[in-house]
């Protein structure tokens, strides 16, 4: 196993890709001369040339646009958006084009193409930078989307997403790009619909996806110091949601705290809240709790910033409170 | 001056007990430490021990009263002192609650003995005036989870008193819950039926429970124990500390004492401050002793730090904060963990002497009973009474040999006896 960094792993991911299938291009604002915004694509253009390295138009709706095509008639293209906050422009291309040409073509088209970049808050980007949209995707049939929180997950998934014969909306945070973990030096891939139990616990089920992984880890930690056993379930897959390892999970603990980095309301963690309170009801000895970011635009102020996010102590609160040990 | 004797928490997560019987009379005379009364809790049967001082002027809530923590019990002072316009004011206050006025008291009281004749097998006082009190069964809300156990167990979910939020049943109390009993006071046998026969309850072991099993069964099964045990004269130590608690900002507790005398004996023989680890022996370089909490549902053992640079009162604020903090569950395991020595005191549970088991990494654990008016002999062979207290040092004989074992012992109970030793 070799310790590398998350960009590393992206890299390594779309790398091997790139030299398996000579359908698969990457394509995106800085992504070839300048390596990528946050250097994911780092050497990619000298190795693959203009034509499979491409750089863009500041016009996310245009690219977008063309690589569902692309996608349509056969190329596998991967589109980096340097931000999620820019993918609002091209949601017209995702959601009335790449989720819906197989179902509306009837099967004959298909549109296996993956659209990544970097979604939710970061620090200092105030309140049009900062912002999770991982439920604008996970809301719509005939798209697959995956949030990742290790190198690991993050390399074995990427190359399952270029594989896919689906449009993959491919999360990952600005924060964690830095991050290193250990990643094994033999090809591997990772299933895009399963949730991955980070940590095993008796107690109560703490289930989040993405960045907040990490804190709730440490939340985790902060509990098993007053005797409470936390299990933390990555959901990585966001759409499909991988129900059995929830229910098996919250059938044990008989408590479930669900985090999530987004708005409340509407967002993947009050579905997933939602679910687990329709289908686990007999099982639950307590409300499921939420924790989510604020309903309120990002504040600039740094404090605000932080305070209007999860942190560890709200999550830590909100197990003692379905354990009742408030 | 009168003061009030409020209701306090006698186990952390007690919101309201039952007075089952009161131990001082009015016109008693109630010291620091004395036994006021004893009461139920959520838990189980506690006494409480006063922490104020004087003549008891009033008894507000009686035997068999439910009181709120918070509610005033009984009225101290000076004797003879006129106390009519402060049980005015509190009579006015409880008039307003749902609780049981003195009224209600002073008719209970002829009732109560007759009811537990009839309830024949129960154990505690049957309160037979607050059948409505809140923690009684049947409030009505239970979680799901609930209602499926007590499905599965054949129970009626309403039997069940619950512990959370608004009296929700939630799975610990169904857990618990047995037929024909209640953890507070049941219905049945406040009408006087005999509870149905026992049977056996399981109690999962979790958390807390299972740390407290598997460090304490570590420590036992491998630090080889032995015993020393003396008794040590206190009185010179009590007259230090009520002489000292004269000028102390706020009085400073008995275990401020003896921790700080452990200390002062710790650093005379450092080798007790040890540790055994495997291949070496840690002499520590901070006296960090740990001290015994009952949280009602398990015990943890807070830390003061660095005892040996530290005065009684500074020893005595630490300890309070220690003990407010692991009575709420928000001690940080640098404070619970790591102790060079511990003490546990059962004195005021009227334990005259016990062995207790290292609390590792320290190799020694210092056992305290209570403090006892006892008859000894003076060096002229007469008899004269004085206050001895037992206490027992275990010891890890991996680290401590016995004639240390018994030196330190020595040297703190000459500490205690003589406090003006730690000046040596």
């Amino acid at each position: 196993m070799a310790l590398i960094t998350f960009r590393e792993a992206l890299n390594q991911a779309m790398d091997e890709e790139m030299a398996r299938d000579e359908n698969v291009f990457l394509l995106g604002e800085e992504v070839a001369e300048y390596n990528g915004a946050y250097k994911v694509s780092k050497g990619l253009l000298d190795k693959y040339g203009p034509h499979r390295v491409i750089d863009t138009p500041i016009a996310e709706l245009g690219f977008t646009g063309l690589a569902v095509g692309a996608a349509s008639v056969g190329l596998r293209p991967i589109v980096e958006w340097m931000t999620f906050n820019f993918g609002l422009l091209p949601l017209d291309q995702i959601i009335n084009n790449a989720a819906k040409l197989r179902h509306m073509s009837g099967g004959q088209l298909s549109v296996p193409m993956v659209i990544r970049g970097p979604n939710g808050p970061a620090e200092f980007l105030s309140s049009q930078h900062s912002q999770s949209f991982a439920s604008y995707f996970a809301h719509v049939p005939g798209l697959k989307v995956v949030a990742v929180s290790t190198p690991y997950d993050g390399k074995g998934l990427l190359k399952s997403a270029i594989r896919d014969n689906n449009p993959v909306v491919f999360l990952e945070a600005e924060m964690m790009y830095g991050m290193q973990g250990e990643v094994p030096e033999e090809e591997y891939l990772l299933p895009l619909d399963k949730a991955d139990v980070k940590r095993e616990g008796s107690d109560v089920t703490l289930i989040t996806f993405g960045k907040p992984v990490h804190m709730v880890l440490e939340a985790a930690a902060k509990l098993e110091a007053l005797g409470v056993q936390a299990e933390v379930i990555d959901l990585i897959s966001l759409r499909p949601i991988d129900e059995e390892t929830l229910y098996k999970s919250v059938r044990k603990t008989n408590r479930a705290v669900v985090v999530d980095e987004a708005w409340p309301i509407a967002s993947v963690g009050s579905h997933v809240a939602y679910l687990i309170s329709k289908n686990c009801f007999d099982d639950l000895d307590a409300q499921v709790e939420f924790v989510s970011s604020e309903d309120v635009p990002m504040p600039y102020n740094h404090t605000l910033e932080l305070a209007v996010q999860p942190t560890v102590e709200k999550i830590v609160n909100a197990a003692k409170k379905v354990l009742y040990l408030d | 001056m009168a003061e009030q004797v409020q209701m306090i928490a006698l186990s952390p997560t007690m919101e309201e007990g039952t007075i089952l019987k009161w131990n001082k009379k009015v016109g008693d005379t109630v010291d620091t430490g004395d036994i006021l009364c004893e009461v139920e809790t959520d838990k189980a049967s506690m006494e409480y021990e006063s922490a104020q001082e004087g003549v008891l002027l009033s008894i507000i809530l009686g035997d068999g009263s439910g009181a709120k923590v918070g509610d005033v019990i009984a009225i101290l002072g000076e004797k003879g002192e006129d106390i009519s316009a402060m049980e005015k004011e509190i009579a006015s206050q409880s008039a307003g609650k749902a609780q049981s006025s003195p009224a209600a008291v002073e008719q209970a009281n002829p009732v109560s003995p007759a009811k537990e004749e009839t309830a024949a097998p129960a154990k505690a006082p049957v309160s037979s005036i607050t059948p409505d009190q809140p923690g009684t069964a049947g409030s009505g809300k239970s979680s799901p989870l609930a209602r499926k156990l007590a499905r599965q167990k054949g129970l009626d979910v309403k039997q069940v008193t619950g512990s959370g939020p608004g009296g929700r049943v939630v799975k610990r109390d169904v857990e618990s819950f047995v037929p024909g009993t209640s953890s507070v006071v049941s219905m049945s046998s406040a009408q006087g039926y005999a509870p149905a026969a026992l049977g056996d309850i399981d109690i999962p072991v979790t958390g807390k429970r299972a740390v407290i099993a598997k460090r304490l069964s570590e420590s036992k099964f491998s630090a080889p124990h032995y015993y020393v045990k003396n008794s040590v004269e206190m009185d010179n130590l009590i007259a230090a500390r009520n002489m000292l608690n004269k000028e102390a900002p706020s009085k400073v507790s008995f275990n401020a004492f003896i921790l700080k005398m452990a200390a002062e004996s710790l650093k005379r023989y450092p080798l007790v401050n040890a540790g055994w680890f495997s291949d070496k022996i840690v002499q520590f370089g901070s006296i960090d002793i740990g001290i015994a909490v009952d949280l009602g549902n398990g015990l943890i053992t807070p830390i003061v730090r660095n005892v040996g640079n530290k005065g009684v009162v500074q020893i005595d604020s630490e300890l309070k904060q220690l003990i407010e903090k692991a009575g709420n569950n928000s001690l940080k395991p640098e404070e619970y963990t790591g102790a060079t020595f511990t003490v546990s005191n059962l004195g005021s549970f009227g334990v005259e002497e016990f062995t207790a088991i290292i609390n590792p990494p320290g190799s020694a654990i210092l056992a305290l009973g209570e403090v006892k008016k006892t008859p000894v002999f003076d060096e002229s062979g007469n008899i004269r009474a004085a206050s001895i207290m037992k206490m027992t040092l275990s010891c890890d004989h991996r680290v401590i040999d016995g004639a240390l074992g018994g030196r330190f012992l020595s040297e703190l109970k000459r500490t205690m006896e003589n406090p003006v030793r730690v000046l040596f």
